[in-house]
């Protein structure tokens, strides 16, 4: 468990520890998905290290909380921080997409411990993570839940489902991140399928609505209190992203979403990235 | 004699007592379904999600995750309609989760072709790790369910709308992956002319065929087929070797459910026994349920004429 206050300028250089990672292991692996890992790792970074009461020796203890990555193909991004809290040893990070490696392509449970639901058919992980939150209510626990969703997932009927019945059953102790980079495959949320006004659409479905610029630490923070305060309602928060950020050729580029860097695209993303360290 | 969602409801009670963890989920047909005395006695046990499956199916898995042991309920075709997270939230995960398909098949009559589940053993069958069971009768009902709230990991029950006769004795126990003979002519003749495999709502038909046939003088059992998946295929192999050929009769689509299970069973241990299958060729429709029995091929005179029909 990591409670210590890390300071804003030791959380920048992790994440751009952990960006490198995300590039070498997709290079690696010849396939991935690097720009919605290089839009969520922030989060996913200050949740693991500053918000989750988690404990990589005992990826089952009942009372922790749990996150699932509902957008389980950023999981390169998951992997990375999972490695960097001691889940499994950074050189695992290379066997991704490998055959027999617990770095699956999308998360598996039953292959990884530490990974909270096997994910990566879309829409899926808002409703697994309420039926989480209903089990901590009936037990009176009071572990914390939260699903990060992509924007583009959030075209998935079942997604709506979900966000209907949280409200209903008041589960404070659920947290949706939507993880808004505006990109999906076939090129803009707001052109594919637009979503506007999410925020308004989540609080008239009873949401306790948050928006903030997902690569601010301080915002971030804001997001995400430490002091667990109910606020009687499931939380959403819209954290507005840079798909492939810290990357420039990535950055808010669609062709990015799904196609791995080869060695010379690679090194050069690492030398962007390496800057981030000094 | 009951409906085999209604020995359902009744044994969903009586887990609600022994076991805290067990907890039903309804997408607004717990009249149907028969968990409304569970959600009546244990209302905080009870979660109603609206109509709304998929994310039925998401809550009880992730209920499931927690240590729960969530029953989620609605008819079959609405259910198994949601394979998507079925299959992942569900069987990839291997959830502990309990998925009760009710008003199964061409059984329900008169609400007519879009609320009968037809698909979806032959969907549920191809899941792996899923268990499919479909027990015959109240008896067998009540086991089955007990049976799946001690078992860790995803089951499928797929139950009756209508009243189903009893064919089991007293002293039954349902035992996963066995089928079951629950009928034989008396004495039994070391031969038969066919064995009839029956799930469900056919079983009643197929022993009324049976006893038809043997007051014809022509040897004919009747086996019941309460689990699915995994598939008994000894009892096949078991019953090619004494009989000419295999009947089935299932109240589900021709392809897919117990007529696949019994020729897969058959072709992989090399018998040589033709097998006959009865079953829904269409979408079903409205009428009485014996009505659509009798005209989808499935009651009892249609069974009698497969056992008989020259091949």
């Amino acid at each position: 468990m990591t409670t210590a206050t890390a300071t804003k300028t030791d959380l920048k250089k992790t994440a751009a520890q952990l960006r490198i990672s995300i590039i070498r292991m997709i290079e690696a692996a010849g396939s991935g998905h690097p720009g919605g890992s290089l839009s969520i790792i922030d989060i996913l970074l200050y949740l693991y290290t500053q918000v989750l009461r988690h404990d990589a020796k005992k990826p089952a203890w009942p009372d922790r909380d749990r996150l699932i990555l509902s957008k389980g193909h950023a999981c390169p991004a998951l992997y990375a921080v999972m490695a960097h809290c001691g889940y499994f040893p950074e050189s695992e990070l290379m066997t991704l997409r490998k055959l027999g490696s617990p770095l699956q392509g999308h998360p598996d449970r039953l292959r990884l411990p530490g990974i909270e639901a096997s994910t990566g058919s879309l829409g899926q992980g808002l409703s697994i993570g309420l039926g989480m939150a209903l089990a901590g209510q009936m037990d009176k626990k009071d572990y914390r839940v939260y699903a990060i969703l992509g924007d583009g997932e959030m075209q998935e009927g079942q997604v709506w489902e979900a966000l209907m019945a949280a409200p209903k059953f008041k589960t404070a102790n659920l947290t949706v991140i939507i993880d808004s980079n505006n990109g999906q495959i076939d090129g803009h949320v707001n052109e594919i399928m637009s979503l506007d006004p999410l925020a308004d659409k989540l609080a008239s479905f009873g949401w306790d609505v948050k928006a903030i610029d997902g690569h601010d630490f301080a915002a971030i923070a804001g997001a995400f209190p430490a002091d667990r305060t109910a606020v009687g309602k499931p939380r959403a928060v819209i954290a507005h992203t840079i798909k492939g950020k810290g990357v420039s050729f990535m950055e808010n580029q669609i062709g990015w979403h799904g196609k791995a860097p080869n060695k010379e695209e690679a090194d050069k993303a690492v030398a962007e990235l390496a800057k981030g360290l000094s | 004699m009951k409906a085999t969602r209604e020995a359902f409801g009744e044994a969903l009670l009586e887990l609600g007592e022994k076991n805290p963890a067990v907890v039903a989920l309804d997408a607004d047909l717990s009249k149907s379904t028969m968990t409304l005395a569970f959600a009546k006695k244990y209302p905080e046990r009870h979660i109603e999600l609206g109509i709304a499956e998929q994310n039925m199916v998401g809550v009880g898995a992730g209920l499931a995750l927690c240590g729960k042991v969530p029953f989620i309920t609605s008819f079959a075709c609405f259910l198994v309609g949601r394979l998507e997270p079925l299959r992942i939230a569900a069987a990839y995960n291997k959830t502990n989760l309990k998925i009760v398909g009710t008003h199964a098949g061409l059984g329900i009559g008169d609400d007519g072709a879009s609320q009968m589940g037809l698909e979806d053993i032959a969907a549920m069958r191809a899941l792996p790790g899923m268990v499919v069971l479909q027990p015959a009768d109240e008896l067998e009902a009540k086991q089955a369910v007990l049976w799946a709230a001690a078992h860790d990991g995803p089951v499928y029950l797929r139950l009756t709308r209508q009243k189903l006769v009893d064919c089991h004795k007293p002293g039954y126990q349902f035992q996963l992956g066995r089928c079951d003979r629950v009928w034989a002519p008396q004495p039994e003749p070391k031969h038969y002319q066919a064995t009839i495999f029956a799930s469900g709502g056919t079983v009643g038909e197929a022993i009324k065929a049976a006893q038809d046939l043997t007051a014809r003088k022509f040897a004919a059992q009747v086996v019941n087929a309460a689990t699915l998946a995994p598939f008994d295929e000894e009892a096949v192999r078991q019953a090619a070797a004494v009989s000419e050929r295999l009947v089935t009769v299932e109240d589900h689509n021709i392809n897919g459910g117990l007529g696949s299970a019994v020729c897969e069973a058959a072709a992989a241990a090399g018998v040589g026994v033709p097998v006959v299958r009865l079953g829904a060729r269409s979408f079903g429709e409205s009428g009485m349920p014996d009505e659509l029995y009798d005209k989808h091929g499935l009651s009892a005179p249609h069974i009698v004429e497969a056992c008989l029909r020259n091949l």
